[in-house]
């Protein structure tokens, strides 16, 4: 924050950003931790179809799996690059690991579409409900990865403040486009869904763009400072993107190759 | 070092803005502390009035003061409101004063973070008690059991408020959690290794653990609990496969390592105020120490015994039985540890120590009580009974409360600069203490009589009669023992300001400096070579190895030019990030044009969110 803050010889050596990082770290291994303990818990209690044997597709959210664990190599070389001083390679990763988180949420979003069309929905049964979730949760927090990473892997495009403001409102917009694009996938998925996300969407892309233009008025251009200060930010991103590429292997374990022959229970 | 210049929405408050303003956009963790302190006693007379309220039902069979769905209601947000936002938020208000001031440095770790954490504290208590207003109040008790929680049982809103009031103040605790972890870990003043730590900031550390992994497991059992009430989820819901008894799981999970970040914080209060007070060092340091992290590692492993009733079989039972058995040990040598810190001391009677003692008894008394509900069977006659409310009523009043009170005559100088009238206090004490055995002893009889907890009537022929209208006697006591200290704090006002730097001939750190503190605390960073390092700084004749000394830090001169350390300036984004937040969270309650609600909460959230990321970095 300030400099008589800053100043204070850290104890450890560590970073307080980095070390607050890791402690939410080990506070969100206990977020998803109840989540998947919840799905474990009620494993072969649905009551009604469709269940996860009719429905799961181990070969389509292998290729996602993938998808995601490559983005975690390429945040390793992002953050690799950075702090070489490699600047532009270190911004391509870090646009590559965004893409990739990207890939992924697609992936997501086609599967939850596709499954409600095939009946299943978090209202139809216990499996749609710790499925939709807990899988919704772990999306939820790539999507904030990739806004993180975007943000930015594009802002260090620039080279005023004015152009660099530019960008992240026309960020705020794309990413606006895309929710919109998503939830109309999954309109049937949570109801309610529409109302709020036209109202989300309706308020982030009004305050970016009246930030942004705010913003504008009184710009500058950045230095040095800023750019040290990016770099930390890059890295607490990346153990960010890593811890939840970890989630999605013990999610993908329990969901997909322990479950996947979940049929009717044997009553 | 060079000056930049960050485009801002508004222009960041200078260091020392005057009036309202100077406390909205606050960054300092006194101001904070103090903020947190006054609030939560806010919160203290409205819980203490709906338990007089509840007092006032019982006092004789067949009353009829509330009915039954009021009833409900005042006794729910009696207890959330006595656990979230008084015990908690005064033990916050603890940690913020002293966390710095104790270890050595001039602020949190994250200055505005604990801004951000004050304020969501204080609109999620907002929000929390709006619903009075809304029609229904909270009304499934503090742990919310379903299904009594579902939609067909319960349709009205109460718990839906419940449900979000306490998402905002876990997000409030879990910033505060992230915050005070890394300001123990990192900020401590060179020299100060963990063995050389106050043990208030032991327990202090050992708290914010238990919050920063307690806390999520309630979160997801809030979330889960929401999508059931509101979108159709069947998490909870037998019909469909779910299940309650999950619910009882995960809110215990959390619900039982809450109760030691509920009574923590006093054990560190006591363990500061008790050395001081006996002009002894604490009596073994590293057991007391190991005895709170113990707590707080087996705290883990005993939620089951809320649920020996509930039928999970004779092993899980027995496995929970013995971990809870297991924990009286530590606390149990905590206990020793404070009588022998007492033994043989100097001791010099004031209302702190008064109420630290009165800690231990009470302690003891609820603890002895809790440790007979360890066992099954006779937990089994006790569950539900209104021996179980005298029993967390002895650990959290006679616990905590006590404790933190003491905190408050101790730390009071150091908070002013001026002392609280003593002969106020004793008799604050007297009649605290009295109308407290008056009110919970009869307590006891009532639920081993077979009174359940959670009736609005009895009638009239159980017997219950006389306790009860005792109880309800001596809650008004207790009541009148509140407005005592009310009326010490606004009559000490008035005195002067004579405490001076150490008042009590204390021994941690932040007695070497003024009382009140200036804004940058210390104008040299300290280099603390022993445990109670500002004792033997004092008294170096008494020093030696076997007070935590030896590899202390080599002397390095400091440049002593007497410049004021500069501190973080203070920002308005704390306060409007948090407002946003809990509008946004509070709009999911559904009410006509609740989404409206949430989206001007989100652009008001997003807004300060740019705002504080992109805030100029002041110079």
């Amino acid at each position: 924050m300030s400099t008589a803050v800053e100043e204070h010889v850290n104890s450890t050596g560590v970073d307080n950003k980095k070390l607050m990082m890791w402690i939410f770290l080990g506070s969100d291994c206990l977020f998803f931790g109840s989540f998947i303990s919840t799905y474990l818990v009620y494993r072969n209690r649905s009551l009604a179809g469709p269940y996860p044997n009719e429905i799961l597709d181990i070969p389509l959210t292998t290729v996602s799996t993938f998808v995601l664990l490559m983005s975690s190599l390429a945040m390793v070389l992002a953050v690799s690059y950075v702090q070489r001083g490699s600047q532009v390679l270190g911004r391509y990763y870090t646009l590559a690991t965004a893409l990739l988180g990207l890939v992924f949420m697609g992936f997501q979003v086609y599967e939850f579409s596709h499954f409600a069309h095939l009946g299943l929905t978090p209202r139809t049964n216990i499996f749609g409900s710790t499925f939709f979730v807990m899988t919704g949760f772990h999306g939820g927090h790539v999507t904030f990865g990739v806004i993180w990473l975007v943000i930015f892997a594009v802002s260090r495009l620039a080279e005023t403040m004015k152009q660099k403001l530019l960008i992240i409102g026309s960020v705020f917009s794309v990413i606006i486009a895309m929710a919109g694009t998503m939830m109309t996938h999954t309109l049937d998925v949570i109801p309610n869904i529409p109302t709020i996300v036209a109202f989300s969407v309706f308020g982030i892309g009004l305050i970016g763009t009246i930030g942004s233009l705010y913003l504008l008025k009184n710009s500058d251009n950045q230095n040095i400072e800023t750019i040290k200060k990016e770099e930390g930010n890059l890295e607490l991103a990346g153990l960010y993107w890593h811890f939840v590429d970890i989630v999605w292997i013990v999610i993908f374990t329990v969901v997909y190759l322990i479950s996947a022959n979940d049929g009717a229970p044997l009553i | 070092m060079t000056t930049i210049s960050y485009p801002t929405l508004i222009p960041r408050p200078k260091e020392y803005v005057s009036g309202v303003w100077s406390w909205l956009t606050t960054v300092d963790h006194k101001k904070i502390g103090t903020m947190y302190g006054v609030i939560a006693f806010f919160w203290f007379l409205v819980g203490g009035i709906e338990a007089l309220l509840i007092r006032i039902q019982l006092s004789g069979p067949e009353g009829t003061f509330l009915t039954p769905e009021v009833y409900n209601q005042v006794f729910t947000m009696h207890g959330t409101t006595m656990i979230f936002l008084v015990v908690m938020p005064l033990s916050a208000a603890f940690f913020n004063w002293m966390v710095p001031l104790m270890i050595g440095a001039r602020d949190v770790a994250f200055p505005r973070l604990n801004a951000f954490s004050l304020w969501a504290f204080l609109f999620g208590g907002i929000l929390l008690n709006i619903s009075w207003f809304t029609g229904e109040a909270p009304n499934a008790g503090w742990f919310a059991y379903a299904p009594n929680t579902e939609v067909p049982f319960n349709p009205k809103n109460g718990v839906t408020y419940w449900i979000l009031g306490l998402q905002v103040l876990g997000i409030a605790s879990l910033a505060a959690g992230f915050n005070f972890l890394t300001t123990i870990i990192n900020m401590r003043a060179p020299g100060m290794t963990f063995m050389k730590l106050p043990v208030f900031i032991w327990m202090t550390a050992v708290v914010n653990v238990l919050i920063v992994l307690a806390f999520p497991v309630i979160t997801v059992a809030l979330i889960q609990l929401q999508f059931d009430r509101l979108y159709g989820t069947h998490f909870f819901n037998p019909v469909m496969g779910g299940d309650p008894v999950m619910w009882q799981h995960m809110f215990w999970l959390f619900g039982h390592p809450e109760v030691y970040i509920l009574i923590l914080p006093a054990m560190g209060i006591v363990s500061e105020v008790l050395p001081t007070f006996s002009k002894k060092p604490i009596f073994g340091y590293p057991f007391i120490v190991f005895s709170g992290i113990g707590i707080g590692f087996l705290g883990w492993f005993v939620w089951s015994h809320h649920m020996f009733t509930v039928g999970l079989g004779p092993a899980a039972n027995a496995a929970f039985s013995i971990s809870t058995m297991l924990i009286a040990v530590p606390t149990g040598v905590k206990i020793f540890n404070w009588i022998g810190t007492l033994w043989g001391g100097s001791i010099r009677v004031t209302p702190a120590l008064l109420f630290s003692i009165a800690f231990i008894g009470m302690f003891v008394i609820g603890g002895l009580s809790g440790v007979t509900h360890a066992a099954p069977p006779s937990d089994a006659q006790q569950q539900d009974t209104y021996y179980v409310v005298a029993h967390f009523h002895y650990v959290l009043f006679g616990g905590a409360l006590l404790g933190l009170w003491s905190g408050i005559y101790y730390w009071w100088p150091k908070f002013t600069g001026k002392f609280l009238n003593e002969k106020i206090g004793y008799l604050h004490f007297t009649i605290v203490l009295i109308g407290f055995n008056i009110t919970f002893f009869p307590m006891h009889w009532l639920g081993l009589d077979g009174m359940p907890r959670r009736i609005a009537t009895y009638p009239e022929s159980m017997g219950w009669e006389v306790s009860n209208l005792v109880a309800s006697l001596g809650s008004f006591i207790l009541g009148f023992g509140v407005l005592v200290f009310l009326y010490n704090v606004i009559y000490s006002r008035k005195g002067p300001k004579i405490a001076g730097n150490d008042p009590w001939d204390g021994r941690t750190l932040e007695w070497s400096i003024p009382s009140p503190p200036p804004h940058y605390n210390f104008e040299t960073i300290p280099e603390v070579k022993y445990r109670d390092d500002f004792w033997y700084k004092k008294y170096p004749e008494l020093a030696n190895e076997s007070h935590g000394g030896g590899s202390g830090v080599e002397e390095n001169s400091h440049s002593d030019s007497h410049e004021e350390p500069h501190m973080p300036d203070p920002s308005y984004y704390p306060l409007f990030i948090s407002l946003g937040m809990t509008i946004m969270i509070g709009g999911f309650i559904p009410f006509t044009g609740h989404w409206i609600v949430c989206g001007i909460g989100l652009a008001i959230f997003t807004w300060a969110f740019l705002g504080w990321c992109y805030e100029p970095v002041n110079d």
